[in-house]
């Protein structure tokens, strides 16, 4: 049985290296740089960045989900009626808007490995615990992001007339069902030029995860430079790195606002 | 004929319908307790660690590490400032070659990590130190905090260079041709007429960019500059008592708080004229 999984990853894995697009077949690397140091493979550095860029997307990309749920019901909490929820979604807002991202990130990781640790210490698990740095990444950057993103998606709720809402209503549709079929298409529709930045900003905060010792791009080239002494040449790609992924996102983007749009486009 | 003699006294008003115990309120109150349950543990924590030797010995590193955080950001907005100005404007001229250049300045600029950036100055251009000496620029590019004043200067300028630019053209058409039918000089009519209008929709970016810049800041760390951040790093690696990052995290969120603040009441005030 474990023969049929390892084949298929397998199988995945050279199905996804043909299309990698730093050190595949046709990747810019092999392609552009099979002889310098950013060869992939033992001679050059190539294929450690190309795991670099690989973390340091699917960093993002795993915090992105998390962010968007805990700052829609953040955003969620600070329309209510109730006077204690709109106080502790404000005080978690003021707080994680206000701390650098880096002191939030120590703090989630040192806090997280003492908080754990004592955990199991009292469960009686002997051993040390160490906290995984890209799991500490996702949540510390999670939680910025939730933060953001409640403030961007609390204008877009204002944005929306009450009359959405009472039609819903009129309509017979529960709460829940009001919110999904008529609230959030309009709202994806005013929030996503904000939510855009706020990825943006994600992706550059991800580079921080490099300093609890998470293989992502900004680590790899520097350990690249530190070994070859090109430390200008290596964080010259990794700039270029973070540019192409940038301008990789608008292009998301942008597609996603005309999908967003799609019914706006025919008048 | 009977007519009233006495008149109904007042009476209390009915009694409010019991506030019925929604999902928010559980979720408010269940929230709200882990933060009082947050405070108190943080507070115990302080009060059971508390060391006036610790504290003695860390106070005045943090309050200078505060006051280097501080000095740095404050010269880097500034000569950002001015720095920003002809990106801006080359940014909105018609020649191509100025624009595409402003243009390329600010997206590498903005599109990039500042972290990333302060390490290409810093081990980047520390690397051609032999060339660096020749032009003599060694003493200069040799000091971590001069490669963080001049990363920080550049990045603040792209994005600085973009807030203004937004600033401008969001002045309506109208104003320019106000200005030019009154017969004023281009140069008089930009700073009487558009600017000023400028600024005051530009105030609040400014406002969030000096925040990023002051939370940014901390990064300057991971390159042996001690501010605020690097102090609390310092201070964590001796003792291994968190309580370390929690003061640094007072402090920065006293600082932010106080300039966010600072900043709605300074907006409040300038636009008190466009008060309806």
């Amino acid at each position: 049985m474990s023969g049929i999984f390892a084949a298929i990853a397998g199988a995945v894995s050279a199905g996804l290296g043909i299309i990698d697009p730093l050190c595949g077949p046709v990747g810019i690397f092999t392609l552009f740089a099979g002889n310098t140091l950013l060869a992939c493979g033992d001679a050059g550095w190539g294929d450690e960045i190309a795991f670099g860029f690989l973390v340091t997307g699917s960093l993002a990309v795993a915090t992105l989900p998390i962010g968007l749920l805990m700052g829609f019901f953040i955003a969620l909490a600070k329309q209510s009626e109730e006077r204690s929820l709109r106080l502790s979604a404000n005080i978690y807002t003021t707080l994680f808007r206000g701390l650098p991202e880096l002191l939030t990130l120590f703090i989630v990781y040192y806090g997280l490995q003492i908080l754990v640790q004592n955990l199991a210490t009292t469960l009686g698990y002997p051993g040390a615990v160490e906290i995984n740095a890209f799991f500490a990444g996702m949540i510390a950057l999670g939680v910025v992001f939730s933060a953001y993103c409640s403030e961007v998606l609390l204008s877009a709720f204002k944005a929306i007339p009450r009359g959405q809402y009472e039609a819903g209503y009129a309509l017979g549709l529960h709460r829940g069902r009001t919110m999904r079929l008529i609230i959030l298409p309009q709202l994806i529709r005013v929030a996503l030029p904000g939510l855009g930045n706020l990825w943006m900003a994600l992706l550059k905060d991800t580079a921080l995860v490099s300093v609890i010792g998470l293989p992502d791009i900004l680590r790899q080239t520097g350990v690249a430079a530190r070994v070859t002494k090109q430390a200008f040449e290596f964080y010259t790609v990794a700039c270029l790195l973070f540019l192409v992924l940038a301008f990789l996102s608008s292009l998301v983007f942008s597609a996603i606002e005309g999908w967003a749009k799609r019914s706006e486009v025919a008048r | 004929m009977s007519h009233v003699t006495t008149l109904i006294p007042p009476q209390d008003p009915p009694p409010a319908p019991p506030r019925s115990f929604t999902a928010g309120r559980f979720f408010g109150n269940v929230f709200l307790g882990v933060w009082l349950a947050l405070t108190v543990g943080i507070f115990l924590m302080i009060v059971g660690g508390w060391d006036p030797e610790k504290f003695t010995r860390y106070g005045p590193s943090y309050l200078s590490g505060l006051g280097v955080t501080l000095l740095l950001v404050v010269c880097s907005v500034t000569l950002g400032g001015l720095l920003s100005l002809p990106i801006a404007f080359a940014r909105m001229s018609k020649n191509r070659l100025f624009s595409w250049l402003a243009y390329g300045y600010v997206y590498f600029f903005r599109g990039t990590p500042l972290l990333t950036q302060l390490f290409l100055v810093y081990y980047g251009l520390g690397s051609f130190s032999a060339e660096l000496k020749a032009w003599g620029l060694w003493w200069f590019f040799r000091d971590a905090w001069n490669c963080a004043l001049l990363t920080f200067t550049l990045n603040t300028a792209a994005y600085q260079a973009e807030i203004l630019r937004g600033a401008i053209e969001s002045v309506p058409r109208g104003q320019h041709e106000g200005a030019a039918a009154l017969g004023l000089p281009k140069r008089i009519a930009f700073f009487k007429v558009i600017l000023p209008q400028a600024l005051i929709v530009a105030l609040r970016p400014y406002g969030n960019e000096i925040i990023l810049m002051i939370k940014g800041s901390a990064i300057v760390a991971i390159v042996t500059v001690f501010d605020l951040m690097g102090e609390t790093r310092r201070a964590f690696s001796r003792t291994f008592d968190y309580q370390a990052y929690l003061w640094a995290a007072l402090l920065y969120l006293l600082v932010v708080e106080l300039l966010r603040n600072l900043w709605a009441w300074l907006e409040l005030r300038l636009t008190r004229h466009l008060k309806r």
